[in-house]
């Protein structure tokens, strides 16, 4: 039990990134709204950026800069910088998303996946 | 002098500039703005592209894989690109499509954007274009994510450009966003773990790294997430449910596009995994492909192919058809020996080629009725006879008749399966291609044989659109009669994983 | 490339005719007139290569290389030859007749019948010259698919979904048998050619050897075997020249042509004897010959009747090469050519009759015989071919078989071919028997009115094909001395 309560202590960082992940991915899922399904993908998607920052984490370590004083510990920069990347691309994602959210109330006037799946059966099949 | 000068930078830099010069003439064309020059940029751009991917071809063929540091750090600190026998293998096909996609889309693109948005369209293709190549060369993991998610925003975007002639592209690109983001970042969160577990990105340390150590829990998470992340990409049974909408309602020249290229580099990704990173050594990944993704390829051959004999709608039908033959070639993968990837490999090419044209023909099709309902194009096949005669060329490659490139193919696949002791899956294959003369011979059937609408209004098609569409059948009739270059494409290919495949049983 | 540029030529020609006539689409006299013309010269092509066969040369012709090993090539060897000269020579005819027969029916879409016709008629020749098994499988789908919208040709629901179960039979046997069989025999022994002798000795360990077989005689849809038949009937919708030639002739022989070259090319009639692989083919035959005689007796239409006969008739060619000694094949290759103008006089005299009366029924042709004397003659003496009575030359490829059956110490299966003669007897020489013997019908009467024979163009072909097969029982020779050069080692016990 100990040991358990340790495990889960110890990687509370991962457990948030499953939480959180299983959030975002349940609200995209569940709700059939479509500003609500864009906003789990992005509750989603900061999941993966706080795993990607909390692995190059150094216990006890500095902002990797450079000050010349030796056996200095420092963060790993390498996930961080790549995770910045990532963060401009859910940015894009975002983006995208939302517009195509527009042009859709745009033209169904409802942005219910419920809605706009009746009107599609009352449209003629493709 | 200048001449040669230019030669030997073209030369020295050849495995950047294929990304590049799509990548550069994608602002370009937002910038000018006319959509006459906006498509002349987007073709001579796509037309230069293929050039180079061909010229690297050779070059890869003739002189071993090539390696090129950008910006000159070197790898594994800078991002490599490296060209060998696998992706310079599958890059002339991309910036080939694409060559023949541009111009089919001056011809056809009237109906879908308004002229003065029409330059948007083309960036916005020539950016799948360079996110698609950039998948391809890349040797760095992160690089493949950051890439493959500049060609999925680019093609969300193209397939919402059908929405002006029907809505329903909007809520298509809508859900093939939400699905294709999620892909991604499964993608992602599995090259955390391997970073975690290796601390490089560079695929071919990668592949050094994780051959000398034994697999462990964070090795294995990574590929889970890499294997579901990808499989949502290339529309792996049951995380396909985005394509068919987003195939059935984008513009023809995107939907041809997308159908030859985008789910064959995500294939081109899980073989660059699969074989190059995992090595498949850990008999935990090696159970995964044969326990999961095989069966999963079969169950998709037939599930889809059935499902596409029952569709209304030409496009929708060949959409779940590109499901089956995305089964196809799962199974060769999952075959694991040189000569079931091989037959991906081949697969890939002469499938891209053909359902390039097959869509390509039917948005003609499209084009001149109005429609591409089944039901409203009874007896069409006596009106449009030549249309009719190129969706059935491309139906019977489909099927695998020979002559045609889909018979090479099923050829190929059959020979492995048999080669590897799997009678079972070279009857199961074989026995699909039964599902797929169903499909086919509906539309046959229906066009050719049934009662003309007297009433139909046949407007004419566009040369821009018929030259490409018949120019890339007649490129898959040709590897379908000639197979030896894209066979021995794809044996070199498979040969240069071939290393990593020792001590796999199969 | 070739060395003799007849063998191109041969398989070219029907296709420039098909262009021709698609040419003259509007213009029926020209258009008819072109694919006459057209088969002579091809007639004339194929026959021109007899000469140099009979030689002892083996013209070739090699395209290019498909696969390692394989090329899209031709050769010429006396089987081959043999089975072009009669597809090639009986296309004059049917298109003699088929000019009579749409005109006369008024059929649509004329240009396409004629267009596809010869389509077909280069794929059969196209098989018949295939120097390996790739380059046959190729022109083997071509003709299905070329056949198809000529079964499909009415375009009525009935025509469709005939068409469709000889689609999906044709295409899907071979796909599913055919193709793995030949993928099979390339992976085995790296070659698809076919070699006197045979080539799968040495690379198939002989407890293989009988589903190999397997696969090939139900991959090979085309020659009918129970229970891949139903594609034989199913076709019967098409209009009757499609009939007579393509599933009288050249489809049907394509069939057992191929099966043929299957045993004796690829196996080896030896390599079959010594490992017993083909025993349960040749009960298979037999029963197949049976079945569907017995099946012919209770139809009353009567295409559908020559068609379970045709199917009953092929499995003869298939028996022949099961039993797996020479004169077998001899039987079975002479069987293709006098079942070929047996079953097209048969199938043309029917058309005439349908021309005629538009009667499809056996049971409604009660006393037709005094009116359409001719047809009638020409049907009684295509049955006599077809069971084998002299003086026609469908006694020989009997007696040959006969003969077979005792080589190959099966008698039990000189029972079977005896009992199925006597069937033949039965449901097929009736149909003259109560044309000319029985009175007409009087219901019928009312209806036959002034009623005569048909026009010219549909009667001349059947008699010209009834006096053939009275030519070859004397003439028999000629056919022997061209298939006695098809090597088979073994032989003579």
């Amino acid at each position: 039990m100990a040991d358990l309560i340790r495990s889960i202590a110890g990687h509370y960082n991962y457990w948030m990134f499953v939480i959180l992940m299983m959030t975002g991915l349940f609200i995209v899922v569940s709700r059939g709204n479509l500003i609500k399904k864009i906003a789990g993908l992005n509750i989603f998607q900061t999941s993966v950026f706080l795993f990607y920052i909390s692995m190059g984490k150094v216990t006890g370590g500095t902002a990797p800069v450079n000050t010349g004083r030796a056996g200095e510990v420092y963060s790993n920069p390498l996930p961080h910088v790549l995770i910045l990347t990532a963060i401009v691309v859910g940015i894009a994602t975002t983006a995208v998303g939302l517009a195509l959210a527009v042009r859709i109330k745009e033209s169904y006037g409802s942005i219910e996946e419920d809605v706009i799946e009746d009107m599609h059966r009352t449209e003629r099949p493709a | 002098m200048i001449a040669g000068a230019t030669a030997g930078f073209i030369a020295k830099h050849l495995p950047v500039l294929v990304v590049l010069v799509p990548l550069m003439a994608a602002p370009a064309c937002l910038i000018t703005g006319n959509r006459h020059a906006t498509w002349a940029i987007a073709t001579l751009a796509s037309w230069t592209s293929f050039a180079l991917t061909v010229a690297l071809f050779i070059r890869v063929a003739g002189q071993g894989p090539l390696s090129y540091s950008l910006g000159g750090w070197a790898a594994p600190f800078g991002i490599e690109y490296r060209a060998d026998a696998l992706n310079a293998f599958i890059l002339p096909l991309i910036a080939g499509i694409a060559s023949f996609a541009l111009p089919y889309a001056r011809g056809s693109i009237g109906r879908d954007v308004e002229p003065r948005q029409q330059n948007l369209f083309y960036s916005a293709l020539l950016l799948c274009l360079a996110g698609l190549l950039g998948v391809t060369i890349t040797g760095d993991v992160f690089n493949i994510f950051v890439f493959l998610e500049i060609s999925s925003l680019a093609s969300y975007v193209l397939v919402a450009a059908g929405g002006g002639r029907d809505r329903r592209a909007f809520k298509a690109a809508f859900d093939y966003l939400i699905m294709g983001t999620i892909g991604a970042s499964f993608f992602v969160i599995g090259i955390g773990f391997l970073y975690m577990a290796t601390g490089t990105l560079n695929i071919a340390d990668l592949a050094h790294r994780l051959a000398t150590a034994p697999a462990d829990r964070t090795v294995r998470m990574a590929y889970g997430f890499i294997l579901v992340g990808i499989g949502l990409k290339l529309a792996m049974m049951p995380l396909h449910q985005w394509l068919p909408n987003a195939y059935s309602y984008a513009p023809p020249a995107v939907t041809a596009f997308l159908a030859a290229t985008a789910t064959k580099v995500s294939l081109y990704v899980l073989i660059r995994f699969l074989y190059t990173v995992f090595g498949l050594d850990d008999p935990f990944e090696a159970q995964t492909l044969k326990l999961l993704v095989m069966p999963l390829g079969i169950i998709g051959i037939f599930a889809a192919s059935t499902v596409a004999i029952f569709q209304n709608d030409i496009r929708r039908m060949f959409a779940w058809s590109s499901i089956a033959q995305a089964g196809y070639m799962l199974t060769g993968i999952a075959l694991m020996t040189p000569q079931g990837l091989a037959a991906s490999l081949v697969n890939i090419v002469n499938h891209g080629l053909t359902k390039g044209a097959l869509f390509m023909a039917v948005g003609m099709l499209t084009l001149a009725t109005g429609t591409s309902r089944l039901s409203d194009l009874r007896g069409i096949g006596r009106t449009m006879p030549w249309t009719m005669a190129a969706i059935l060329a491309g139906g019977l490659g489909l099927i695998g008749v020979p002559l045609t490139a889909g018979f090479i193919s099923k050829w190929a696949l059959v020979s492995a399966a048999l080669d590897a002791g799997q009678w079972w899956l070279a009857g199961a294959v074989l026995l699909s291609s039964l599902l797929a003369l169903g499909y086919v011979w509906r539309i046959v059937e229906t066009a050719c044989f049934g009662k003309a609408d007297e009433t139909r209004v046949i407007e004419p098609v566009p040369l821009a659109m018929v030259i490409p569409a018949w120019g890339l059948l007649a490129v898959s009739l040709y590897a379908g009669v000639q197979p030896a270059l894209i066979m021995e494409g794809a044996n070199a290919a498979a040969r240069s994983l071939l290393p990593h495949l020792t001590g796999v049983g199969g | 490339m070739t060395d003799h540029i007849a063998l191109p030529l041969s398989i070219l020609i029907p296709l420039i005719i098909g262009l021709f006539v698609h040419m003259f689409g509007d213009r029926p006299n020209q258009r008819d007139a072109v694919s006459l013309i057209g088969g002579i010269v091809t007639f004339i092509m194929v026959g021109w290569l007899l000469p140099e066969v009979m030689a002892g040369a083996r013209p070739s012709a090699s395209l290019f290389e498909m696969l390692p090993n394989v090329s899209l090539a031709f050769r010429v060897e006396p089987l081959g030859l043999m089975f072009a000269l009669i597809a090639s020579g009986l296309w004059v005819l049917t298109t003699l007749y088929a000019i009579g027969y749409m005109r006369a029916n008024g059929e649509t879409d004329q240009t396409r019948f004629y267009l596809f016709f010869a389509i077909a008629i280069s794929s059969a020749i196209g098989i018949a010259f295939s120097a390996n098994l790739l380059t046959l499988f190729i022109f083997y789908e071509a003709l299905t698919l070329s056949t198809y919208p000529l079964v499909a040709h009415k375009g009525t629901d009935e025509a469709r979904k005939g068409a469709r179960t000889y689609l999906v039979i044709l295409l899907g046997t071979s796909i599913c048998f055919l193709l793995p069989a030949i993928i099979w025999t390339y992976g085995a022994t790296g070659t698809l050619d076919f070699e006197p002798g045979g080539i799968v000795r040495g690379h198939l360990p002989p407890a293989f050897a009988p589903l190999l077989l397997a696969l090939f005689a139900f991959g090979i849809g085309k020659a009918a075997l129970m229970p891949f038949h139903r594609w034989l009937p199913a076709a019967m919708v098409a209009p009757t020249p499609v009939s007579a030639l393509l599933h009288a002739v050249a489809v049907v022989k394509a069939g057992v042509f191929t099966m043929l070259k299957v045993g004796v090319y690829i196996f080896g009639t030896d390599y079959l004897a010594e490992t017993g692989a083909s025993v349960w083919l040749v009960w298979l035959a037999g029963f197949t010959i049976l079945a569907a005689s017995i099946i012919a007796m209770t139809k009353d239409d009567l295409k559908a009747r020559l068609a379970y006969s045709t199917v009953s008739q092929l499995s003869y060619v298939t028996l022949g090469m099961a039993l797996a000694v020479q004169s077998g094949v001899m039987g079975g290759a002479m069987q293709i050519a006098m079942h070929a103008l047996g079953k097209i006089t048969l199938f043309m005299c029917a058309g005439g009759i349908y021309v005629a009366t538009h009667k499809t029924k056996v049971s409604e042709l009660d006393g037709l015989g005094r009116r359409m004397p001719f047809t009638f003659a020409a049907f009684a003496i295509g049955a006599l071919s077809i069971i084998g009575i002299p003086p026609t030359g469908g006694a020989w490829s009997k007696f040959y078989l006969m003969l077979a059956t005792l080589d190959a110490h099966q008698q039990v299966l000189l029972i079977v071919l005896m009992a199925s003669s006597l069937l033949n007897v039965i449901y097929l020489l009736s149909i003259p028997a109560r044309a000319f013997f029985l009175p007409e019908a009087g219901t019928a009467l009312r209806g036959f009115g002034t009623l005569k024979e048909a026009p010219l163009l549909c009667v001349l072909p059947p008699c010209l094909t009834a006096i053939g097969t009275i030519v070859l029982f004397f003439h028999a020779d000629r056919i022997y001395w061209l298939i006695a050069l098809i090597p088979t080692a073994g032989g003579h016990f």
